[in-house]
């Protein structure tokens, strides 16, 4: 089991939202999470990444056989926890080469391999620019500085190819892309896919998982999981949304 | 005009400013016990005049001094900046301090220094990293420790060429003419109050002059040390580049840890003639003092050159980590025709440290041009004021002026400001005004994170990243100390 999340509780300001998640992901497995706006899905990609405004009250999480929740945000990601984010930031002044080539360095120090000098990275990096048929400008300016938000989101899936991480939770990447840039972030995505890599896709929308076709299908309410199932589960709530699903919860 | 401020309101930036407000790093904070000749504390005409004969000044030294020292006490002390301090004490402070050694005898021959030079003196600058014992170095370095020069390098190797190098003190006994003819012709004693008081009490300095054509083949440098405790420094800093010369120079300071303000009060005059140019180049770290800044150096600097000639350049660069309170505009007037005038700052504070500095661009030469960059950071609870002023005179046909003013705040409860005036005589210039803000929010250190880079890795890689276009005017060595001096002033600012 590469991610075993138990009875997951997190709140926020004395808010609770998360209310007792379960999910297990093993490697080379794609789940898909849904839901309603505001029923901790963004939480629970942050609760996994180790955002310290979220308080865990309760539950374990195990990652690749250890404890997660011990562990500083850059561990984490040292160990390859990847979070897509729902709004990347802007870094002005630091170039989106020198970040990245710090980021790489910093999980190759973490893997006990050697730095990568600026022409290692330069020649890294172009590899994977070929891979997910990027263009290589974004490399040049500030991170996220001016970037439109398509740029953003592909810029966050090429930052999730250089770092190869074990886990790649992607949060809501497909919002708000046209349909090229969509095609690429899911390429980007299947490219990516091996045995041993997992990923947690949070989306809205049926038209990125089409592409990328999940194992698994979750849908979050209320703090908690409500539902899971194969993939015929978003043709479900494309089709009739999730009310049905929500009251057949709520009658339980 | 425009002021941002913070918003006190923000809470998410508590923890690394209770962490900051530890930062316990000043490095130099070391107190060297050598045997020191100090005068009692006070100041009055018979101060002035035995500072004037503890270094043999020939009688018109010393009217320069009682004239400034009669204009100062008419003064009142300047409050206007956005700094706010005390009124001084100024009868608290003494106003001449000398490791014994040296300020044995007579004149202040450096020669005679340099054998003298108190062991326990030339360990502390040794400790500093100041080389002024090292033949290889390829600067050469004047060593002020309190109120004199101890040791100035390289001096022959220089003179070979010409160029004076040596103490201020010692130009006044040796080359009375040139001093006579530049001395407060730039910075003139009634300037303000610090350069009135520093003109009365000056204690030492450096003096520099590059003959006709001569380009320094090394850099020139200074480093002012201050050990004393309740000692004031008023160097007095002359640098004139004759026709067609050239030279790069540096000024470092420190000071020990100590629990009262130290006061230092320089002033800086640079001539630059034609088709000559001048780099000064200051990286200013003196105690800031402790957690709220008590006890810090107050840095009250008039700094101004003149650019006399025909295409002559100055370039002020700066990177100011230190100081409890800091008050400095190192100004440009721009006389010669074509002469350029530049000004490249980093200013941080942190903790309670409050820095009010800028520049002047006075443009009175035809097609002059002018470029201020400045980027002012501000941490933990700290004021930083950026207070420039472009003036274009009727006489200034064709004058350009550049401008651009970044602040970043690091949390919530630090300030920034820009106050940038603007006088325009002159309808054919052209001016242009740039201005930004930014702050380093928990968003992006997270963002870093979650790719792996640490809290500390990426607030320097932000942090550089800002200063970027100021360090790169550095020399070299001066570039990475003063990113070392920036990561070491923010080190604690996370965990
Ligand atoms: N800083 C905060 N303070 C108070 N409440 C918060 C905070 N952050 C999130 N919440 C609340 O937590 C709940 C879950 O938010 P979250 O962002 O996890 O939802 P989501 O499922 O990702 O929604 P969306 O689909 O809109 O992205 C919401 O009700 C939100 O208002
Ligand atoms: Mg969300």
């Amino acid at each position: 089991m590469l991610l075993k999340v138990e009875n997951l509780q997190a709140q926020i300001d004395e808010k609770q939202i998360l209310k007792g998640l379960n999910i297990e992901v093993k490697p080379g497995e794609v789940h898909a999470i849904m839901g309603p706006n505001g029923s901790g899905k963004s939480t629970f990609a942050n609760v996994l990444a180790g955002r310290d405004d979220y308080e865990v009250t309760e539950g374990n999480v195990e990652f690749d056989g250890e404890d997660l929740l011990e562990m500083d945000p850059e561990e984490r990601a040292r160990k390859g926890v990847f979070l897509a984010f729902q709004y990347p930031v802007e870094i002005p002044g630091v170039s989106n080469k020198l970040f990245m080539q710090t980021a790489v360095n910093a999980v190759r120090e973490e893997k006990g391999l050697p730095a990568l000098d600026m022409f290692d990275f330069d020649e890294y990096a172009q590899a994977k620019i070929d891979l997910l048929g990027m263009s290589a400008d974004l490399l040049e300016r500030s991170v996220n500085v001016g970037f439109s938000g398509g740029e953003k989101k592909r810029n966050d899936i090429f930052q999730m190819a250089l770092l190869e991480p074990k886990l790649c939770i992607l949060d809501e990447t497909d919002s708000g892309l046209d349909i090229d840039a969509l095609r690429v972030v899911a390429n980007g995505v299947n490219a990516l896919r091996s045995e041993a890599r997992s990923f947690i896709v949070v989306t809205h929308y049926q038209r990125l998982l089409d592409y990328i076709k999940p194992d698994h299908v979750h849908v979050l309410f209320n703090g908690k999981i409500v539902k899971s199932g194969g993939f015929e589960l978003v043709h479900e709530l494309e089709e009739n949304g999730y009310d049905n699903i929500i009251q057949q919860y709520l009658g339980e | 005009m425009s002021e941002v401020q913070n918003n006190a309101e923000l809470t998410q930036y508590q923890e690394i400013n209770d962490l900051l407000s530890k930062n316990k790093h000043y490095k130099e904070g070391f107190v060297t016990t050598a045997n020191v000749e100090t005068f009692e504390k006070g100041l009055n005409e018979t101060v002035v005049r035995a500072i004037s004969a503890k270094k043999n000044e020939p009688q018109w030294m010393l009217d320069f001094r009682l004239k400034a020292f009669e204009h100062w006490k008419s003064l009142e002390e300047p409050h206007w900046a956005k700094a706010v301090y005390e009124p001084l004490d100024y009868q608290d402070y003494s106003y001449y301090s000398a490791p014994e050694c040296s300020a044995c005898g007579d004149a202040c021959g450096t020669e005679a220094q340099q054998e003298g030079i108190d062991p326990e003196v030339a360990k502390a600058f040794a400790a500093l990293g100041v080389p002024i014992e090292d033949e290889n170095s390829n600067v050469a370095v004047d060593a002020i420790f309190d109120s004199i020069s101890v040791s100035t390098t390289k001096r022959e190797e220089l003179a070979k060429l010409g160029i004076i190098f040596c103490s201020f003190s010692e130009a006044v006994q040796d080359y009375p003419e040139l001093v006579q003819k530049y001395l407060g012709t730039v910075v003139p004693y009634h300037d303000n109050y610090f350069a009135a008081l520093n003109s009365a009490v000056a204690s030492d300095g450096t003096f520099v002059y590059i003959p006709e054509g001569v380009r320094s083949p090394i850099d020139l440098s200074t480093y002012f040390r201050i050990n004393e405790a309740k000692t004031g420094q008023f160097e007095r800093t002359i640098l004139i580049a004759d026709k067609g010369s050239y030279v790069s120079y540096l000024e470092g300071c420190s000071a020990p840890v100590r629990d009262t303000y130290q006061l230092h009060a320089a002033v800086v005059e640079v001539i630059v003639h034609e088709d000559a140019e001048v780099k000064y180049s200051t990286v200013q770290n003196w105690y800031p003092g402790d957690e709220d800044c008590e006890g810090g150096i107050l840095n009250f600097v008039t700094k101004r050159g003149i650019c006399e000639g025909k295409n002559s350049k100055l370039s002020w660069t700066q990177a100011e980590t230190g100081s409890a309170i800091t008050w400095k505009y190192p100004s440009c007037v721009l006389k010669g025709d074509n002469s350029i005038g530049e000004f490249y700052s980093v200013a941080l504070t942190n903790r309670r440290q409050q820095a009010d500095t800028g520049t002047k661009m006075i443009h009175i030469g035809k097609n002059t041009r002018s470029t201020i960059i400045s980027k002012g950071l501000s941490a933990g609870k700290s004021d930083n004021t950026y207070r420039g002023m472009v003036k274009i005179t009727p006489t200034a046909e064709g004058a350009r002026n550049f401008t651009q003013c970044d602040s970043m705040l690091i949390g919530d409860q630090c300030g920034a400001h820009t106050f940038p005036y603007i006088e325009v005589e002159n309808s054919t210039a052209q001016i242009e005004h740039e201005a930004t803000t930014s702050r380093i929010g928990e968003d992006q250190l997270f963002y870093c994170q979650q790719r792996g880079i640490s809290e500390q890795d990426a607030i320097s890689m932000i942090v550089n990243g800002f200063c970027k276009e100021v360090f790169s005017e550095l020399p070299l060595e001066f570039a990475q100390e003063a990113e070392e001096l920036l990561a070491i002033s923010l080190e604690g600012s996370v965990g």
